[in-house]
């Protein structure tokens, strides 16, 4: 068989993902007023979180699609592991 | 090669066609003619009024093909017609953009669009759009959840009283008649209880376009998914122990209808280390193979068990895929026929790549495997479809929301946690609520061991302890500032 590169960020059910500057997700938690704990967690092991290269401490945002919303904005939190 | 034969076979069932028809009615060109033209007409018409707003665009031409075959405009009508459209569209927009940052993207969109259809049909003027405008916001703020609605509560409630009224095991046929899908209680139990195996792991796998209108093409690449071990395509497998070998006979329909030769299998045989050069094709018989035991199983039940291992070789295919099987279905826009394999066991990361297929579009009810090659926020995804799915299948309606804070609490910490002890309430910070739940005893003494505190933010350990629980309007507590109010007693009596 012939082995293939898989793109998992291609996939229908992985959302976008992007990692924020350090001055972007100051502004996003400022605007959220959470710490960044409070935030839901991404794995660093996770394969969208490696496959863009985020690294533990970092914000990402997912923009997801929404059946009721259309559109949402979303951000989570890497953490190791 | 078979691209020489199609066209002509299509053209001689087209002409067979047009000719039954041709009495009565124009001929398929002419028809097909007619179509096109007004849409190269209005596409002309559209691209010399520029800058309709992209919103609008697919409405407008969709209207201006409508205007052109049934009220017989000219073309300078077309473009008049076609500047008062955009005229209307870019007064909507003028008016609703401010709510685009109000309002959720869906939202926005079914307003502007609806705004711009009364538009066409109604004069409206601009003071009117500003009041619907307003009121559409009005509305959604209004519904929108109050700060201390105990969401989670609604949703469990939500979830669970449709959940009593399905039907405890039911197995089911989904769409596919050779398979038996877990579906009802059984299957949401599952995927709540975040199980790693679901019970009856399937996939559905989209192929890619050379791959995917063509039944010989997708048969082609089921074969290659399909798991194909030794004992398929064997019909007996004897040993024998005066010549230290086992004879193994192989079916040739079975090899026939699995695509395999039996040098191929000797090829797949002699792989791994323990066979190499062990295995040898029979000179007097085209389907026997014959395999050497090793020197020290000499004995009836060694050899015995040899074979049993020796026939769950896998000799091609994907690891756990048991059955492939090519459905076929129509595309609800062209209507053209396409295939979609279902196959039944899953295994996600080595069906992505397999060549031939869409790996976009491959889908697998086994949330676990989607966590581990998709990551987290795809689980989620996943976990939203597939309970309200088995919701749906039952003819229950559940809302959404509902459905997606569960989702989100699953998947919280970056892993996929179950609901239940040793997941979502396992982690809850209150003693109390995680001894009110499951293991009380357990809970208490672990707790006091650790000298754990409760807060008493949450609903369960407030209701034990007989203290109204801090949800709704009990959100709110109320500080007294005596200074404050001793000087508006003051002010009071300065001024009566």
């Amino acid at each position: 068989m012939v082995s293939k590169k898989v793109n998992v960020i291609e996939h229908e059910l992985v959302p976008k993902h992007e990692v924020l500057s350090p001055e972007e997700a100051i502004k996003v938690l400022k605007e959220l007023g959470v710490r960044p704990d409070q935030l839901p967690y991404l794995r660093a092991s996770d394969p969208v979180a490696v496959a863009i290269g985020a690294k533990p401490g970092d914000i990402v945002r997912i923009t997801r699609k929404s059946p009721t919303a259309g559109k949402i904005v979303v951000y989570r939190f890497v953490i190791a592991g | 090669m078979s691209k020489a034969g199609k066209p002509s076979k299509k053209k001689s069932k087209a002409k067979a066609k047009e000719e039954k028809i041709k009495e009565a009615k124009p001929s398929v060109k002419e028809i097909v003619e007619k179509i096109s033209e007004p849409y190269e007409v209005v596409s002309k018409v559209l691209s010399e009024v520029k800058d309709i707003p992209s919103e609008f665009v697919d409405e407008v031409r969709k209207k201006l093909i409508n205007d052109y075959i049934f009220k017989n405009l000219t073309e300078d009508q077309l473009r008049s017609e076609a500047l008062e459209l955009k005229e209307k569209a870019m007064r909507v927009l003028k008016v609703v953009e401010p709510a685009k940052d109000i309002l959720p993207e869906a939202l926005y969109y079914e307003l502007v669009n609806s705004l711009f259809k009364a538009c066409q049909k109604y004069e409206v003027r601009d003071e009117e759009l500003i009041i619907i405008r307003d009121d559409a916001i009005r509305t959604y703020l209004s519904s929108m959840v109050d700060p201390g609605e105990p969401v989670g509560t609604v949703a469990a409630q939500s979830i669970g009283e449709p959940g009593t009224q399905m039907t405890l095991r039911t197995f089911h046929f989904a769409g596919v008649r050779e398979l038996n899908v877990t579906l009802g209680l059984p299957r949401l139990i599952e995927l709540v209880d975040a199980k790693r195996v679901p019970d009856t792991p399937m996939m559905e796998i989209h192929l890619d376009e050379e791959h995917k209108y063509d039944k010989s093409k997708a048969v082609e690449i089921a074969r290659k998914i399909e798991m194909t071990v030794l004992e398929n395509v064997t019909s007996s497998a004897d040993i024998d122990l005066t010549e230290m070998r086992l004879i193994i006979t192989l079916d040739p329909e079975m090899l026939e209808d699995k695509g395999l030769t039996r040098d191929e299998i000797i090829k797949a045989l002699a792989k791994g280390k323990t066979l190499a050069g062990r295995v040898h094709p029979s000179e007097d018989d085209p389907n026997v193979i014959y395999v050497d035991l090793p020197k020290n199983y000499n004995d009836v039940l060694k050899a015995q068990k040899f074979r049993d291992r020796l026939l769950k070789i896998k000799l091609k295919g994907v690891k756990g895929i048991k059955k492939v099987i090519p459905q076929e279905r129509t595309d609800p826009e062209t209507g053209r026929k396409y295939y979609v394999l279902i196959t039944d066991g899953s295994n996600l990361e080595a069906v992505l790549k397999i060549e031939g297929i869409n790996p976009s579009k491959v889908r697998t009810n086994s949330i676990h495997e989607i966590e581990t090659i998709l990551g987290i926020e795809a689980a989620r995804e996943a976990l939203i479809r597939e309970i309200k799915n088995t919701l749906n299948e039952q003819g229950l309606d559940v809302d959404i929301r509902h459905v997606m804070l569960l989702a989100d609490m699953m998947t919280r910490s970056g892993t996929v946690k179950q609901i239940g002890r040793h997941g979502v309430v396992g982690e809850k910070p209150s003693v109390l609520a995680r001894a009110a739940f499951e293991v009380t005893v357990k809970n208490l003494f672990d707790a006091s061991i650790r000298g754990e505190v409760d807060n008493m933010r949450g609903i369960a350990e407030n209701v034990i302890i007989g203290q109204i629980a801090p949800i709704g309007t009990a959100l709110v507590e109320l500080k007294m500032n005596p200074a404050k109010i001793k000087s508006v007693i003051k002010e009071v009596e300065r001024g009566e």
